[in-house]
C-alpha cells in the first residue's frame, strides 16, 4: 500500500463498497415533511416585502420616472428605479453558466434607459404588506416613448428593423452587418471541404427548423430575502444555484465588493439553468439598503414566465450528405438563436454541439445570436444542444430512411469513438456514445411490435459537462462519523452523492457521513450548480479532501504505533499496520482514531480545493414510440427508453432521476410547450395553464438503461448525467412522429393544429 | 376589517386574523408559518399548494382565508405521526420521488387522498389523479412507483 | 385602498341582498373568482360565499327531475351514482373540470357563470336540456342553460341576482348522454373544442331525439340543430355520424387564439361531435330505463 490506497486504480477495476447503491438521500426526510426550507420559506422580524413595477411594453424608452405618489403611500419604506444603480461597464461574466456580461445583466435586472421586453424590471418597492407594494407599484408613473417592437429572428434580421441597443456592433466573422444591428455576433467553424464533402455523397438531406423560446419550468418561483447593517454588510437568503454566483453578480451590480454581501444558499426547488443569474437579488439588498429592513421578494408565476430567463428560439438549416453504405461524407449548419434583449444566446454551445457525436472529415457550421424584445435567455439543461440536436437527428432519420438503413446503423456507422476528433476540436478520451447505441439496439423496446398510426424515434445527444472550481470539506466528528462541506446548492440529490463518495474513501457507511451546504462565508469559492459538475467536479474535491483526512488518520495510527507512515493502510474504516502480523497491533477503527485526536495532534479536516479538469461528455440515445390520433393531431407517448452513459454511476436512482426528467422536459418542449406573444410582444400564455408542460397523466413510464465506461479523468470515472438526457428527445418524439403519421415536421412544438395541418397536407 | 377565524389545522384548534381576500396559502406560510405547504403559482396549476379542507383535497392558494371557519385543515406538516412517517413519506425516500423536492409536499398530500379512497389504484388512475400536481425534475416515473408501491404497502402485500 | 368584505349568507333572499351591493361577487369554489382577483381581471369588493345556502349546495332526484345545487363541488357530482347513472355525458363534463384539487371547490354553477365559452359543463348541460334557477330580488326565474350566458364573460344575471342551481329532466327511456373535449395534454387544460351529445331511441334503436351542443367554437356554447336533423331518424351509424360531424364543422364559429385555430377548431368539432354521438347511441342502446 502507498500513500494513495486503492486512488489510482483505474475506476473500472475498483471494487466498491457504497459508490453504486441507493442509500436514503440525507436531505430526504426534510423534503417529504415539510421542513426543508426553500427561498420563500425565509422570514424575518421587521420584514418588508418587496414588489416590482415592470414595464408593459417590450420596447419602449423610459423617458422619466415619478415615484412620489408610490412613496407618499403609508406603509412604503423604499422604491429604487435604475437611477439609484450604478453605471456598469460591460464586462464578460465569470461563473456563471453560459456567455453573460455583467454591462447587460446590469440592464437586464433593472431597466436604464430603455425597457427591452414585456416584464422588464423598471422600478421596485419595498413595503410593510404585499398588497401596499403592490399598489404602490401602481402609483409609479413611468413616461414611455412606445417602440416597436422586434419579435421575431426575421423581423430582427430585417434591414429597416428597429434596433434594440443603437451603440452595439456585431462581432464574429465577416460578412458582417455594418453599423447598427440586432446581430449580436456571427461566427463560422469547420474542417474539410464541404463542397467536395457533398459532392461525394450518394444522398443529400437539407431539413430545417423553428423551434420557439421555452422555460426552464421549475416549480419554485425565484424567491430572496436580504438584510443590510448599518455597516452595509448585507446576508442573502435565496434559491439559487450557485451562491457565489449570486455574491459576485449582486456586487458587481450595486458597485459593492465582494466582502460586503453574504449569500445564504436555501433549499432550490428546480432551476434547471434558470437560476443561474440574478433578478431580484440585488433589487432586495438595495431596498434593504434603503429601508434598513429587511425584505422578501418572491416572483409570481406570471413574473418567472415574463421576466426570467427562458431558453431560445431558434431557426436552423442542417443539410448532411452519406454515401450509399451510410458513411458520413459533409456536414453544413446555420444556426440563428435569439438571446432575447441581451446578447447571449447558447448559440456558441449549439455550434460545438451540433455535430459532436459522429465522425465528420468536412463540416462548416455557422451560428447567429441575435437581439430582440424578449426576455433575456438563461441558461437551461444543456444551452443550445436539443434545439440543434432535433435538426440534425432528423436528417439523420430521413438519410436513414433514404439508404434503407436501421437509423441506429447508420449512427454506429458514423459515431465517435476515443481517438477521433470531435467537430468542436478535442481529441475524444474514452466516451460510451456506441455503447449506448449498442444498448439501445438490443434493448427489448426496440424489437417491440408497433401498432396502427404508430411510430418509434431514434435520436442521440451529446453534452459536454463541465469541471470548473470547488472546495470541499471533510471533518472527522469525536465519534467516528463525518461531515461533508460543499458549496453547490443540492438541486436534485447531489448531497447524497457527494457524501457516498465520502463512505467510500472513509469506509464507513454512508449514513454517518452528513453532507452541508455551505454559505459563501463557510467554504471556498464553489462554481454553481451547472454544467453536470457537481457529482463531477465537487465530488473530485470530496474525493481529494476525503483522502486528505485518510491521509491525516493514517499519521495518528502511525504515530500510536510509532511506526511509519507507510506502514499503515486504510481499509473499511480502519487503520491497519502493514508490515507486522495481525494481533500485534490491532487495526484501529475511524472512531478510534477519531476519539484519541486531541491527543494526536487535534482535530481532522480533511481539505480540498480544485479547479477540476477533464468532465467527460456525456452520449445518449433514446427511443420513442408515439401514436397519433389522425383525426385530431393528437400525440400520444407510448413507451420511452433513455441511454446513457453515466461513466459511473454514483447513486443510480439520481442518475435514473435526471435521464427521466430530462427526458419529460424534451417531451414537453416537443409537444406542446412554447411562448405564444401577442403582436405587442406581451407573452399571452404566462401561467402554468397554457404554458402546457407534462402532467403525470401525459408521460408513461420512463425506461432508462445506464451505461458505465468510466471516464478517465475522474478518480471514480464520473461523467456528469444532468443534461445530456434533455438532448435526444425533441429529435426521439419529432422523429417518432413523423414515422407514425408519415408527414414531415418543420417546427415545434408538435401542437395539435400543427400536426393536423401536417396530416392534412400530406395526404 | 380583520376577520377572526377559528379552525382546526392538524388536529390543532387554530385561530387567526386575515383580510377577507387572502387566501388560505398566504395564511398558513405567512400567518401559521407552515412552510411545508409551497406556492409555485397561485392559480391552482400546480398543486404545490395541495392540502386537505375537511377531508378534500384543494389548492390552498384558491381557498380564501375566511372560508375554513369552523372546518379542519391537514397539511404536510400534519401527515406523520410523532416519530412515525407515514408510508408514502418513505416510499418517496426509498424510490428517489423527489429531486429537488419543491413539489413533494403537495404528492405526498394528493396521493394519501387518493390511497384514502382508493386502496389500489392503476397506474393511470394514479396517473391522473395526480395531474394536477407538477413536478418538473423527475418526469413522475419514480413517483408513480412510490405511490403504488405504499399503496402496496398499506394493503399488506410486497411488490 | 379598498376595503373587502366577505359573507356567506345561509339564505337566498340574504345573498340575493349583498349582492345588489357594487362589487359583490359570488364566491363557491373560488377556483375562477380567486384566479381573476390575483391576476386583477377582477377586483370585488365583496365576497358573497353561496356554500352555507342548503339550496344551492345539495343535490335531490325525484320522479320527474335532478335538482343540482349551484354551488356543489364536482367532486359531488362526479362520486354520486345517481347522476352517474342518469347523466353519464354530464359527469364526463364533471370530471374535466380542472385537477383533482379543483374537483374538491370548482362547481357547475360556477362553471356556467363565469361564462366562459370553453366552459366543459355548459355543451354537457345543454345536450340535457337543463334549466337554470335563478333567485333575486324580483322573486325566481327559470332560463334554459342555452339561454344563459351571452357573451364571453356576460350572462344574464342582474344585480342581485344568483344562480340557485339546475333542474334537469330525467332522461327518458333509451337516452344517455355523452361529453368530449379536446384538449393538447391529457389533463389542466382548457377546452380547444368540446362536444356534448344527447340521443333517444325507439325500441328499435332508431334515434327519435337528439340534442348537440359545441363549446369553446363561438361567443358561447351553441347548440346545433344541423346535427340533431343529421342523428335524428338514424341508428348511429356511420354516415350518419359523417352528416352530424359536417354540421357541426358547419355551424362552429371559432376564433384563433392561444389555444387553437379557426381550422383546426372547425374540425376537431365535427370529429368530437362524431365521437361523443357514437358514445351516446352506445349508452343508449344498453339503457334500459331512464
Amino acid at each position: 500500500m502507498s500513500d494513495k490506497p486503492k486512488g489510482d486504480q483505474p475506476a473500472s477495476d475498483r471494487k466498491w463498497k457504497y459508490i453504486g447503491t441507493r442509500p436514503i438521500r440525507h436531505d430526504g426526510l426534510d423534503k417529504v415533511t415539510g421542513r426543508a426550507q426553500f427561498g420563500a420559506d425565509y422570514a424575518l422580524p421587521g420584514m418588508l416585502w418587496g414588489k416590482v413595477l415592470r414595464s408593459p411594453h417590450a420596447h419602449a424608452r423610459i423617458r422619466g420616472i415619478d415615484v412620489s405618489a408610490a412613496l407618499a403611500l403609508d406603509g412604503v419604506k423604499a422604491v429604487i428605479t435604475g437611477r439609484d444603480f450604478p453605471d456598469v461597464a460591460s464586462e464578460a461574466a465569470e461563473g456563471g453558466e453560459g456567455a453573460n456580461d455583467f454591462g447587460d445583466l446590469a440592464m437586464n435586472v433593472i431597466a436604464r434607459e430603455k425597457a427591452l421586453y414585456h416584464g422588464h424590471a423598471v422600478a421596485a418597492v419595498a413595503a410593510t404588506t404585499a398588497k401596499i407594494a403592490e399598489e404602490a407599484c401602481k402609483r409609479i408613473v413611468v413616461d414611455y416613448e412606445v417602440l416597436k417592437p422586434v419579435l421575431s429572428l426575421d423581423a430582427a434580421l430585417a434591414a429597416n428593423a428597429p434596433i434594440l441597443h443603437e451603440s452595439a456592433r456585431a462581432t464574429g466573422h465577416e460578412p458582417l452587418p455594418k453599423g447598427p444591428s440586432n446581430v449580436a455576433s456571427r461566427r463560422e467553424m469547420g474542417r474539410g471541404d464541404i463542397a467536395k464533402g457533398f459532392s461525394d455523397a450518394d444522398v443529400v438531406v437539407e431539413r430545417e427548423f423553428r423551434t420557439p423560446m421555452v422555460h426552464q419550468g421549475y416549480i419554485e418561483p425565484h424567491a430572496v430575502l436580504a438584510r443590510t447593517g448599518q455597516d452595509g454588510r448585507s446576508v442573502v437568503w435565496c434559491c439559487t444555484q450557485g451562491a457565489f454566483m449570486v455574491r459576485a453578480y449582486s456586487a458587481k451590480v450595486l458597485g459593492l465588493s465582494t466582502d460586503m454581501i453574504k449569500v445564504i444558499p436555501t433549499e432550490i426547488g428546480g432551476g434547471f439553468g434558470g437560476k443561474t443569474t440574478v433578478y431580484g437579488e440585488p433589487l432586495a439588498i438595495l431596498l434593504s439598503r434603503k429601508a434598513g429592513r429587511p425584505v422578501k421578494f418572491v416572483m409570481s408565476r406570471e413574473e418567472v414566465f415574463r421576466a426570467s430567463g427562458p431558453t431560445s428560439g431558434t431557426h436552423i438549416r442542417v443539410k448532411m450528405g452519406a454515401t450509399r453504405d451510410g458513411k458520413l461524407t459533409a456536414a453544413e449548419a446555420v444556426l440563428y438563436y435569439e438571446a432575447g434583449a441581451f446578447k447571449g444566446s447558447p448559440v456558441g454551445a449549439a455550434m460545438m454541439t451540433v455535430f459532436a457525436p459522429y465522425k465528420l472529415a468536412n463540416v462548416r457550421i455557422e451560428g447567429w445570436d441575435v437581439v430582440l424584445n424578449k426576455p433575456k435567455v438563461a441558461a437551461y439543461r444543456a444551452p443550445g444542444a436539443p434545439m440543434a440536436a432535433l435538426v440534425v437527428e432528423t436528417v439523420m432519420d430521413e438519410l436513414a430512411e433514404k439508404l434503407g438503413l436501421d437509423p441506429i446503423d447508420l449512427r454506429l456507422e458514423n459515431a465517435v469513438h476515443e481517438g477521433v476528433q470531435a467537430t468542436y476540436g478535442p481529441k475524444f478520451r474514452a466516451i460510451g456514445f456506441v455503447e449506448t447505441l449498442r444498448a439501445a439496439k438490443s434493448h427489448p423496446h426496440y424489437k417491440a411490435p408497433l401498432g396502427v398510426n404508430q411510430g418509434r424515434g431514434v435520436a442521440c445527444g451529446f453534452w459536454f459537462n463541465a469541471g470548473m472550481s470547488s472546495s470541499a470539506n471533510v471533518s472527522i466528528n469525536e465519534d467516528g462519523s463525518a461531515v461533508v462541506v460543499t458549496g453547490n446548492p443540492d438541486i436534485g440529490g447531489s448531497r447524497a452523492s457527494l457524501a457516498l463518495m465520502a463512505a467510500e474513501e472513509l469506509g464507513i457507511p454512508v449514513e454517518n457521513v452528513r453532507p452541508v451546504v455551505a454559505d459563501t462565508e463557510a467554504i471556498g469559492y464553489t462554481d454553481l450548480t451547472g454544467g453536470s459538475r457537481v457529482t463531477f467536479a465537487t465530488g473530485m474535491a470530496v474525493i481529494e479532501a476525503a483522502r486528505d483526512v485518510v491521509r491525516q488518520l493514517r499519521a495518528r495510527a502511525a504515530q500510536i504505533w510509532s511506526v511509519e507512515l507507510d506502514a499503515v493502510a486504510w481499509e473499511d474504516g480502519r487503520a491497519l499496520l502493514l508490515s507486522e502480523a495481525p494481533g500485534v497491533h490491532e487495526p484501529l477503527s475511524l472512531a478510534q482514531l477519531a476519539g484519541r485526536a486531541a491527543q494526536t495532534g487535534g482535530p481532522l479536516v480533511g481539505r480540498a480545493a480544485l479547479n477540476a479538469r477533464g468532465a467527460g461528455p456525456g452520449f445518449a440515445t433514446h427511443l420513442c414510440d408515439v401514436e397519433v390520433d389522425r383525426e385530431t393531431g393528437a400525440v400520444t407517448v407510448l413507451r420511452y427508453t433513455a441511454v446513457q452513459d453515466a461513466g459511473k454511476a454514483i447513486h443510480p436512482s439520481y442518475v435514473e432521476g435526471q435521464y427521466q426528467g430530462g427526458v419529460a422536459q424534451g417531451i414537453g418542449w416537443a409537444l406542446n410547450e412554447e411562448y405564444i406573444f401577442d403582436e405587442n410582444g406581451a407573452m399571452e400564455n404566462a401561467g402554468f395553464l397554457d404554458y402546457r408542460m407534462p402532467v403525470a397523466s401525459d408521460l408513461p413510464m420512463i425506461d432508462t438503461v445506464i451505461v458505465e465506461v468510466p471516464n478517465p479523468m475522474h478518480p471514480y470515472g464520473v461523467r456528469g448525467v444532468g443534461e445530456t438526457p434533455i438532448v435526444p428527445p425533441l429529435a426521439a418524439v419529432a422523429n417518432a412522429v413523423q414515422r407514425a403519421a408519415r408527414v414531415k415536421l418543420s417546427e415545434l412544438p408538435i401542437s395539435p393544429p400543427r400536426l393536423l395541418e401536417a396530416i392534412d397536407r400530406a395526404v | 376589517m380583520k376577520i377572526h377565524v377559528h379552525t382546526r389545522v392538524n388536529g390543532e384548534a387554530t385561530e387567526f386574523l386575515c383580510a377577507p381576500d387572502r387566501s388560505l396559502l398566504e395564511i398558513l406560510r405567512d400567518e401559521l408559518q407552515l412552510t411545508g405547504t409551497k406556492e409555485g403559482c397561485s392559480t391552482g396549476d400546480c398543486g404545490a399548494c395541495s392540502v386537505m379542507l375537511d377531508g378534500r383535497l384543494v389548492c390552498s392558494c384558491l381557498v380564501l382565508a375566511p372560508e375554513v371557519e369552523g372546518r379542519s385543515i391537514e397539511t404536510i406538516e400534519g401527515v406523520a405521526k410523532g416519530d412515525q412517517i407515514h408510508v408514502l413519506q418513505r416510499k418517496f425516500l426509498e424510490h428517489a420521488a423527489l429531486q429537488c423536492g419543491i413539489c413533494t409536499p403537495g404528492f405526498i398530500i394528493a396521493a394519501k387522498a387518493l390511497l384514502e379512497r382508493n386502496p389500489d389504484p392503476s397506474e393511470e388512475e394514479t396517473r391522473y389523479w395526480l395531474a394536477g400536481n407538477l413536478c418538473r425534475c423527475t418526469g413522475y416515473d419514480k413517483i408513480i412507483h412510490a405511490v403504488l408501491d405504499a399503496a402496496a404497502d398499506l394493503r399488506g402485500e410486497t411488490r | 385602498m379598498e376595503e373587502v368584505r366577505y359573507e356567506s349568507p345561509t339564505t337566498i333572499a340574504r345573498a340575493a341582498q349583498l349582492l345588489a351591493e357594487p362589487g359583490a361577487r359570488v364566491l363557491a369554489g373560488g377556483t375562477d373568482l380567486i384566479v381573476q382577483m390575483r391576476t386583477g381581471r377582477k377586483t370585488p369588493s365583496v365576497f358573497v360565499d353561496v356554500k352555507r345556502i342548503p339550496e344551492l349546495a345539495g343535490i335531490r332526484l325525484d320522479a320527474k327531475a335532478l335538482w343540482l345545487g349551484a354551488a356543489v363541488p364536482a367532486a359531488l357530482v362526479v362520486e354520486n351514482a345517481e347522476v352517474n347513472r342518469l347523466f353519464p355525458g354530464l359527469v364526463e363534463a364533471v370530471d374535466l373540470i380542472g385537477s383533482t384539487q379543483i374537483q374538491g371547490r370548482a362547481s357547475v354553477g360556477g362553471n356556467l357563470c363565469n361564462s366562459s365559452p370553453a366552459a366543459d359543463t355548459v355543451p354537457a348541460l345543454i345536450a340535457i336540456g337543463a334549466v337554470c334557477l335563478i333567485a333575486g330580488p324580483k322573486g325566481e326565474r327559470r332560463v334554459p342553460v342555452e339561454s344563459f350566458n351571452s357573451a364571453p364573460g356576460k350572462n344574464v344575471l342582474a344585480a342581485g341576482e344568483l344562480l340557485v342551481g339546475f333542474e334537469i329532466p330525467r332522461p327518458a327511456a333509451r337516452t344517455a348522454d355523452a361529453y368530449l373535449r379536446f384538449i393538447p395534454r391529457t389533463e389542466m387544460d382548457i377546452a380547444v373544442v368540446g362536444a356534448g351529445v344527447s340521443v333517444t331511441l325507439d325500441a328499435s334503436g332508431v334515434c327519435t331525439h337528439a340534442r348537440v351542443a359545441l363549446g369553446a367554437v363561438a361567443p358561447t356554447a351553441i347548440l346545433v340543430p344541423a346535427a340533431v336533423a343529421a342523428l335524428v331518424g338514424s341508428r348511429g351509424e356511420e354516415a350518419a355520424l359523417a352528416r352530424a360531424a359536417a354540421a357541426s364543422s358547419e355551424a362552429a364559429r371559432p376564433i384563433d387564439d392561444k389555444r387553437g385555430t379557426i381550422v383546426y377548431r372547425r374540425k376537431v368539432s365535427g370529429v368530437l361531435t362524431k365521437r361523443a354521438a357514437a358514445a351516446a347511441f352506445e349508452r343508449a342502446r344498453g339503457a334500459r330505463r331512464g
